[in-house]
């Protein structure tokens, strides 16, 4: 029957707004206002999920965000689907989906219920004592099968189509949690409007517990009338953020709070620009804890049924959503706040009795009040069991006895039961800040201690539980003038902690349920402290008390509380578990916010980016740059588009987009002798107007980075760097810079992104750029290989450079940027005549690698010298100093034997060696077997004769070509060497590192 | 010698992007891009800064972290930023293409007085923010304090915009709005736009 367990005339719902949501397929009528778990329980629907182990029907057994049953997987469609959402937190919605989860076939008929018939065997440590032999079975039989046993709920199978956002925010004060001590605090914080505050709860409302409050009154308003006063007066201050549906996940260093705001979830069609989370990461000058607190169960056997739940979350159904899971409540309690639970459930019409814990005299004013109301009160009594499968029917319970046994039992018939073993302060935010706990005995809980961080804390969640002191702790937190918020209330505080009640039925105790998520029971932690575990971690790991998705908040205080118990020590000599973030379970997608697709990481292009996506370019990453690796032609492979490209740069001309080559201009009066002390070669000579390759080295004299230098003007150089260096290098100089060579007058500025730089390389290069080019003589001797002039490239100014990376006379025409594509296009118009041919980086890399020029990174790996490469001739012997010079005497290197530069030649031309294989002089030696080096380079060349060296036109087609650094490298040139292959071994001739035009002269014409 | 006329066509990193700011009648931070500029990266330590004047109509006078707008004369806006103790960043908005002239108008103003210049008109480029919500936008990826305390107009400083860098400048309110000008490298463009129009729906400050 729809809406049964409804109660009249009750709740914050909104009876005008009827809504439908689905559970298992069922429709649910339910409210606007409504959680899913109302929902479920206003129509009866107790049962809502199979417990993790055991496979044990259960229900809701909180209202909030410490609910460790009731587990759903939420459907809101179009693929949005998560499992594992807490019911007590999901909002209704019109055409909500939600199912139950751990259960096969069904709900209601479950194989899993096994487990729990065979339960003696499932006792803490089952698996490390169980799966311990044969340890073969472990990868083929235990883990699968305990893999498809673990985790709850099905992860979604489809990309996740919501969207995230991420912001920053800063502010004087954070309030986490608008309850009375919250809100008190953010009245005060805000008053003279010099603050900006934010205050954020983890609910749709402001209130907390004031939201089920019906009785008391502060300031002469009820409850709800100053939560909406309240709210209203926040909402009018422009100093304050308000953010609801907003957990405070995590607490940092350097109050660094990180916040996470639901905006679509309660929403039955968002808008579809709209974020689903929005994660805030908020710097507080201060931030106020007033995360309140959360109840705790009592500890007995078949304490886990439907329709048994915490006793102030049952006042929280019943008050706040006018639903209850029955009309026939019993209250079992050890402590004085349930009693508010038991008159409010009465004056819903409800048949009440109290069982408590606690003797006659140790019962407060709430013992009158309850009797007045006219509840049957049960004193000195403690709960043994319950009855009831599916729901509870009973609760048995029986009178103490002196001699701490307990008396003739009863059951007292009942479908709703709840409980109260006290409460357990939320500190779990002021734990993440690194503030001590301190454990409050009178109290029975950790509360915080000294702060660590700007941090302090109000309310429930320092264990001030009463609210008209709730509200005078959060309005001292909050430091305002005025007078703090006065309540009357009739609520009671205060509990005696029992860890688990007395029984004469010992058996019945197995299933005595600590942590309700985890399936942990009284007996398994006290087995585990029987078996020697003495610290709280390590009962902890044992039984996984307190380390399912709830943490613990239920129970930790419980579990720690036996231990202690069984240890005959105080609860802080067993210790407190860590608290972590995040409070309670995050998604996937508020952790990544924008950075998905386009935005996961800057893809940076080139001004010739587009051209190349045009010509249907083929792209690599360097760095965070796409780089155009080779230009298919119709079906053409890679390899067939790389060897056209190489053969048409010698034989023509190619266009290369070297934009990416980092570049740092070098200004000033000591620019040059700023150079001169970074880099290995001489620089103080170099007349303006000509270029020099230089050789960089890190202070341990091994080679950092490498690249062509111009002098523009005396004082003014044009440097290059690699691709993925150029940061790198410009860090290095501004340290030495800064630090060393503070005589030094010079300023280093990254122009990499100032110029376009279209490399145009060939014979004819020359032919095709030179009628582009206005105020420059191109020829050969008033241009020459290694020189740069400025001028201008149809019609734009220009820093024209000859140089080869390919070993072809040419240019690389810088511009720019904005410039480079239409400079680009007319480039590659003028070299229609001439066949021009864009290539790309892997044909570059080819042309080098016949050229026997090294890529930093490639053939070195921060562990090679100048000499190491054959580059010792660009390591000046006569300059005073330079970075890494000292080191370059170094004994180790210096030694014989280090690994050096050399080309390797296949016996087989057709052999193409993989970039990584060893090299070894004797394929038959025995193992381990010397290894000599390894494979740095390895390309098929169209240009290299299959003899080894000169012009295919001539002796042959091309063949493959290598470089590798190898012990000894220099000295083996011209010996035969085994080099590893995927099948074994093939026979190399090794060489100098050139294998095309060892004189160089090409590029020279 | 060429005897060739063209002139090549300047073309920005949007130049090939479709709808580039669709034009929303419901924004509170309208996003575009500024127009092209001249950039000259200025290094001279502090004396010589206050020797210099206002080389070519730049304000140079300001503390760090902060920006100077002024106007040289009818037709160009002059815009410095000082980043760094002996570092501006000199903006001139302008359309028309003339780097050599202003550097020749900077070194010839500067004269003596001893500094580096660097143009770097095409290394950057501009994207603006105005709007009630402009702030709430640069926050999704900036995490500096944008409040008027911390970040009042006349601001300017290198920082984080989620994966790229750039310089943040708080220009001169537009009437009652704050307008603020983000400098990135050109390569980080597009993301860059991407990013905060992105953003700004997902926050609904464009809907």
């Amino acid at each position: 029957m729809s809406h049964a367990n409804r109660l009249a005339g009750r709740g914050r719902i909104d009876r005008s707004k009827p809504i439908i949501i689905q559970f298992n397929g069922r429709e649910v009528p339910a409210y606007h206002g409504d959680t899913a778990a109302s929902a479920l329980i206003a129509n009866g629907i107790l049962h809502v999920g199979r417990s993790f182990k055991y496979h044990r029907p259960r229900g809701v057994l909180a209202a909030g965000a410490e609910e460790p049953n009731a587990l759903l997987d939420i459907d809101r469609g179009n693929g949005r689907r998560d499992p594992n959402n807490r019911a007590t937190v999901v909002e209704a919605f019109d055409g909500l989906v939600t199912r139950s989860q751990n259960h096969w076939p069904s709900l209601k008929y479950d194989v899993g219920t096994l487990n729990d018939m065979a339960s003696p065997l499932f006792s803490a440590g089952f698996y490390y004592k169980t799966f311990m032999w044969p340890s073969a079975a472990w990868k083929r039989v235990y883990e699968p099968v305990i893999r498809r046993a673990a985790g709850l709920g099905k992860a979604p199978t489809v990309p996740d189509p919501d969207r995230y956002v991420h912001s920053h925010a800063h502010c004087d004060v954070l309030i986490s949690g608008a309850g009375p001590a919250g809100l008190a605090a953010a009245l005060a914080a805000s008053v003279d409007g010099s603050r900006r505050i934010i205050i954020a709860d983890e609910q749709n409302e402001f209130g907390g517990t004031l939201l089920h409050d019906l009785t008391s009154t502060i300031d002469g308003l009820s409850a709800s009338d100053w939560v909406a006063q309240t709210v209203a007066t926040l909402s009018q201050r422009s100093n304050v953020r308000m953010l609801p549906r907003t957990t405070v996940v995590a607490y940092y260093n350097h109050n660094h709070i990180a916040l996470n705001q639901r905006l679509t979830d309660h929403q039955s069609n968002p808008s579809k620009g709209m974020a689903r989370e929005r994660l805030w990461q908020v710097r507080a000058g201060e931030v106020i804890a007033a995360t309140g607190a959360h109840e705790r169960p009592l500890v007995f056997a078949g304490n886990d049924r439907p329709g048994m739940l915490l006793a102030d979350s049952l006042r929280a159904f019943i008050n706040r959503y006018g639903v209850t899971p029955g009309r026939n409540v019993v209250i079992a309690t050890s402590g004085a706040s349930a009693y508010q639970a038991a008159i409010d459930a009465k004056s819903a019409g409800l048949f009440v009795t109290i069982v408590d814990y606690r003797k006659r005299d140790e019962i407060g004013d709430e013992r009158l009040l309850a009797t007045q109301a006219g509840i049957e009160i049960l004193d000195n009594h403690s709960v043994i069991g319950s009855t009831g499968r599916t729901q509870v029917t009973g609760l048995i319970v029986a009178p103490k006895t002196a001699s701490g046994g307990v008396g003739d039992v009863r059951t007292l018939n009942c479908d709703a039961v709840g409980m109260s073993g006290g409460w357990t302060p939320v500190v779990h935010l002021v734990s993440q800040s690194r503030a001590k706990l301190v454990f409050d005995t009178a109290l029975d809980a950790f509360i915080p201690g000294e702060a660590y961080q700007s941090e302090r804390s109000a309310g429930a969640c320092r264990g001030v539980y009463a609210l008209d002191e709730c509200l005078a702790n959060g309005h001292e937190a909050g430091s305002g003038a005025g007078a703090a918020p006065s309540a009357k209330s009739s609520e009671a505080t205060g509990f005696e902690p029992v860890r688990l009640m007395p029984t004469n039925r010992q058996k019945l105790r197995d299933k005595a349920f600590v942590d309700f998520q985890n399936d942990v029971t009284a007996k398994d932690i006290n087995l585990a402290v029987q078996e020697g575990f003495q610290s709280i971690e390590h009962v902890k790991r044992y039984t996984t008390t307190g380390m399912a998705t709830d943490q613990g908040k239920t129970s930790n205080i419980n579990a720690l509380g036996i231990v202690a118990g069984a240890l005959e020590l105080t609860p802080p000599d067993v210790g407190t578990t860590t608290f972590r973030p995040p409070y309670t379970p995050t998604t996937f997608g508020a952790f990544a916010g924008q950075a998905r697709g386009v935005l996961f990481d800057p893809e940076r292009i080139t001004p010739m980016h587009d051209w190349a996506v045009k010509k249907g370019a083929k792209f690599e990453d360097v760095a965070l740059w796409k780089r155009a690796w080779y230009f298919p032609q119709g079906r053409e492979t890679m390899h067939d588009a790389v060897q056209r490209e190489c053969r048409a740069v010698r034989e023509s001309v190619g266009i290369f987009d070297a934009t990416t080559l980092g570049k740092i201009e070098v200004v000033g009066p000591d620019a040059a002798e700023f150079l001169n002390r970074i880099y290995t070669n001489s620089w103080l000579k170099l007349k303006p107007g000509r270029c020099r390759y230089g050789l960089m080295l890190k202070e341990d004299g091994y080679i950092m980075d490498d690249g062509v230098v111009a002098r523009v003007a005396d004082d003014r150089f044009h440097i290059t760097t690699t691709t993925g260096g150029a940061p790198r290098v410009l860090g290095h100089m501004e340290d030495y810079l800064q630090t060393e060579f503070t005589d030094l007058k010079l300023s280093l500025t990254s122009t990499t992104e100032q110029w376009a730089v279209i490399a145009v390389q060939g014979p004819n290069a020359r032919d095709v750029v030179a009628p582009l080019v206005s105020d420059i003589d191109m020829s050969n001797d008033a241009f020459p290989h290694m020189s740069m002039r400025e001028g201008k490239v149809c019609g734009v100014p220009c820093r024209l450079f000859r140089v080869s990376f390919t070993g072809e006379a040419g240019y690389e025409i810088n511009v720019p940027s904005d410039y480079g594509e239409a400079v680009w296009e007319a480039v590659y118009a003028a070299g229609q005549p001439y066949d021009i041919t864009p290539y790309g980086t892997e044909t570059m890399h080819v042309l080098r690698a016949e050229k026997g020029f090294i890529i930093v990174g490639q053939e070195t790996d921060g562990t090679v010298t100048p000499e190491d490469v054959g580059l010792s001739g660009l390591v000046s012997k006569v300059k005073a100093d330079f970075v890494g010079k000292r080191s370059l005497a170094r004994p180790d290197l210096v030694a014989e034997g280090r690994k050096q530069l050399v080309g390797l030649l296949t016996l087989d031309p057709d052999v193409l060696l993989d970039e990584g294989a060893q090299i070894v002089d004797d394929p038959q030696a025995a193992l381990p077997m010397p290894m000599l080096g390894h494979v740095t380079s390895s390309y098929v060349s169209p240009n290299v004769a299959r003899g080894g060296t000169g012009d295919p036109q001539q002796s042959g087609d091309g063949r493959s070509i290598a470089m590798a650094m190898i012990a000894g490298g220099h000295s083996r040139v011209g010996t035969r060497l085994y080099a590893t292959t995927r099948e074994g071994f093939t026979e190399v001739q090794v060489t100098k590192p050139v294998f095309f035009d060892p004189d160089g002269g090409r590029a020279n014409v | 010698m060429s005897d060739h006329e063209m002139i090549a066509e300047r073309r920005d990193v949007f130049h090939a992007v479709d709808n580039l700011t669709k034009p929303s009648n419901n924004e509170s931070c309208a996003i575009s891009v500024a127009a092209p500029a001249l950039r000259f990266g200025l290094r001279m330590d502090a004396t010589a800064a206050a020797a210099a004047g206002k080389p070519a109509g730049f304000d140079l006078s300001q503390s760090i972290n902060s920006l100077r707008q002024s106007v040289a004369d009818a037709a160009s806006g002059r815009l410095s930023a000082r980043l760094g103790p002996d570092e501006w960043l000199l903006i001139a908005e302008t359309g028309a293409d003339a780097a050599e002239a202003l550097m020749a108008g900077l070194t010839a103003d500067l004269g003596d007085v001893a500094h580096t210049l660097v143009d770097v008109s095409h290394r950057n480029l501009a994207i603006e923010l105005t709007g009630s919500a402009a702030a709430d936008v640069l926050n999704t990826g900036c995490p500096l304090d944008l409040g008027d305390q911390a970040f009042p107009v006349g601001t300017a400083t290198r920082t984080l915009f989620a994966k790229a860098e750039i310089i943040l400048c708080r220009c001169e309110n537009v009437g009652q709005q704050p307008l603020y000008r983000v400098e990135c490298w050109r390569s980080f463009g597009r993301y860059m736009h991407a990013y905060l129009q992105e953003s700004a729906e997902l926050i609904g400050a464009r809907v």
